[in-house]
């Protein structure tokens, strides 16, 4: 973990109101595991906004990748990052996904939650397939990186303007039932809103294979200090504790979490 | 020019200088070594602890809001025995003195948590949170009545030998009278501010943001307001002040101490910068080499007026 100030090299319009934003971030790119999340300070509200966190969507060096969402004044001040300005963040945070697949990964993204999915497929050592799910076309998001790893990939939209029409959710099942048909067991990894990941996890308790999600929650320090981020979480003798998803996720296994 | 010396006593806590970090804003410690030297603080200062665990309250705890944040965490926490056995190995380690920041329910609960702690190594002192806004039973309840505080820091003054720093309510018609009975009552030092009570409302949906309806308001916004409580609480104060309340630069630690504090803590800038009480450290040497001042104790209480 360290907090330093990261340079912009580029930032990219995706679809409408998505940003792909490339800081030069040193070390703090080199340590970064698929899963974790940077902690990044508001530009032009340094005094006064708290931190926005946000998964690393890729590394490359000491680049660090985040692709986002402008959704309110932090987001939008940081849509408006020009190559060279500075960026504070504190990374890298939290646990990240485990990286070593029982089975056929199965990657399911809501909307932004691709992010650390496209990390997780760079560096797992086994190709699966992605399941991409949105409202509409625009946020679904890239799925060439995907497809140019040799990962297969299938898309969901609820108003049908791209791909399969209905949640994302509907194409697991599929996916679920092929697999099982074929003999072969599946790993799952989510990233999106609750209702998707709470879903997704009750299909992994179902189908008996792991699944490991990572939670979005609202955060203040990001390290694990302020217990505003606190999770209700079961352990496998069956006790409950109160997580900090900060500090002990955002990444769980679906068993682990109290809805 | 020889450096200034910046070496404060909080009553009886003895600090390198006059800086700490505000309960609840930097967890116990540990959690933020690996993002400053926390062994340059002038004490550190934990998160609220009672006699047992305690869950805190649901979700969600926060709201950001113009010019600072509204929680309303609960004082989740491992419990006196818990905290003892999990954090003081490495709050020890650091060498820097530990404030302690106890609540209960019962003046009873107080007066035990304060004895287990008696005989910790590495504790300095006890901060009484009597002013907390999030605990229904606890906290707040002993802070805005002056006879109920008073009664409390007694209770608590027999269990223990330890420096007691009695956190008052922000929220009282005037702060002179709690001062002056916390001190009769036998505080050694006191603490002040703590979050203002407050509220936010989602208008979409009309519900309160915060799962406890109400919390405690935090941040720059209420640095003027802190400010002014410190200046009056001065004035009737015999014991040493620790000043809180939204500082985000050297300069609102600097007015703490030129309204009468001997300390000061950093609480919600913590957050957004982990560096800031290292670089209030820096500013406050700045300031009085810039003038003219030999040790941070000629600052205090030196406000012009008239
Ligand atoms: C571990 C983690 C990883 C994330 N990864 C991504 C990502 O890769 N891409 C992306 O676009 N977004 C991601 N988010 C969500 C992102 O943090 C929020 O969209 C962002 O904080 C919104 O800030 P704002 O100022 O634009 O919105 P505002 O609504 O103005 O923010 C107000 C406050 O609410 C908080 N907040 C609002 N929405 C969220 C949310 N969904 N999650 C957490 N806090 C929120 C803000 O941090 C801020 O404190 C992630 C969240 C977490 C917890
Ligand atoms: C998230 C959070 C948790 C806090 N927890 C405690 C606590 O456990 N005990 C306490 O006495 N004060 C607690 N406080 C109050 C702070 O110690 C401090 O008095 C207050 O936040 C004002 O300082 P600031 O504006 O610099 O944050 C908490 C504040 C925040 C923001
Ligand atoms: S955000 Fe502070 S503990 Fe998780």
């Amino acid at each position: 973990m360290m907090d330093v100030s990261g340079s912009v090299i580029r930032q990219t319009p995706l679809a409408a109101g998505y940003w792909s934003l490339e800081l030069e971030a040193g070390l703090l790119a080199k340590q970064a595991r698929p899963g974790q999340f940077v902690h990044v300070r508001v530009p032009r509200l340094e005094q006064s906004a708290l931190r926005r966190p946000f998964s690393i969507s890729g590394v490359r060096g000491g680049v660090l990748e985040i692709l986002y969402k402008t959704v309110g004044r932090g987001t939008g001040e940081m849509s408006h990052l020009l190559p060279g300005d500075a960026v504070q963040v504190i990374g890298p945070l939290g646990n990240g996904f485990p990286l070593e697949p029982r089975g056929v990964p199965v990657l399911v993204a809501g909307g932004y939650g691709v992010a650390p999915l496209s990390f997780l497929a760079s560096r797992l050592g086994r190709k699966g397939v992605l399941l991409a799910g949105g409202r509409s076309a625009g946020d679904v998001l890239s799925t060439e990186g995907f497809e140019r790893l040799g990962w297969q990939v299938q898309m969901a939209t609820q108003d049908g303007s791209r791909g399969e029409k209905g949640l994302v959710t509907v194409l697991l099942d599929k996916e679920l039932l092929r697999l099982k048909a074929s003999g072969e067991q599946a790993e799952l990894y989510a990233c999106g809103p609750d209702g998707m990941l709470r879903a997704v996890g009750e299909r992994a308790v179902a189908a008996g294979c792991r699944g490991w999600l990572s939670l979005d929650k609202h955060m203040v320090c990001g390290v694990g200090a302020c217990l505003a981020c606190v999770q209700k979480l079961r352990r496998e003798d069956g006790t409950e504790w109160i997580g900090r998803v900060c500090h002990d996720g955002p990444v769980f296994e679906a068993r682990e979490i109290v809805w | 020019m020889q450096e200034a010396d910046l070496r404060v006593e909080l009553g009886g806590i003895r600090m390198n200088n006059p800086v700490t970090v505000a309960s609840g804003t930097f967890g116990y410690g540990k959690e933020y070594a690996e993002l400053i030297d926390v062994t340059r603080l002038g004490a550190i200062t934990v998160k609220g602890i009672r006699l047992q665990p305690w869950p805190g309250n649901p979700v969600p705890r926060h709201v950001e809001v113009p010019g600072g944040m509204v929680n309303a965490i609960g004082l989740q926490g491992p419990g006196v025995d818990g905290f003892v056995r999990e954090y003081m190995p490495f709050l020890r380690g650091t060498g820097v003195p530990v404030i302690v920041n106890i609540w209960g329910t019962t003046e009873e609960e107080y007066a035990e948590v304060a004895r287990r702690l008696s005989d910790v190594e590495g504790v300095a002192g006890l901060e009484l949170n009597i002013s907390c806004p999030n605990v229904k039973e606890g906290g707040h309840a002993f802070g805005t009545d002056p006879r109920t505080a008073a009664s409390l820091v007694a209770a608590v003054r027999r269990a223990t030998r330890l420096p007691l720093m009695p956190k008052l309510a922000p929220n009282v018609p005037d702060i002179k009278v709690f001062v002056r009975a916390a001190q009769e009552a036998g505080a050694d030092a006191l603490a002040l501010i703590n979050t203002l009570p407050a509220m936010v409302i989602d208008i979409e949906t009309r519900r309160p943001v915060l799962a406890n309806k109400v919390g405690g308001l935090s941040g720059p916004a209420i640095h003027p307001v802190a400010v002014k409580l410190v200046w009056e609480a001065a004035q009737a104060a015999t014991v040493p002040i620790l000043a809180m309340g939204g500082i985000m630069e050297p300069g609102q630690a600097i007015e703490f101490l030129i309204a009468g504090a001997t300390a000061v803590a950093v609480g919600t800038a913590n957050f957004i910068d982990p560096t800031t009480p290292l670089r209030v450290i820096g500013g406050i040497a700045d300031y009085l080499r810039r003038h003219g001042m030999r040790s941070v104790k000629e600052l205090t209480g030196s406000l012009i007026s008239g």
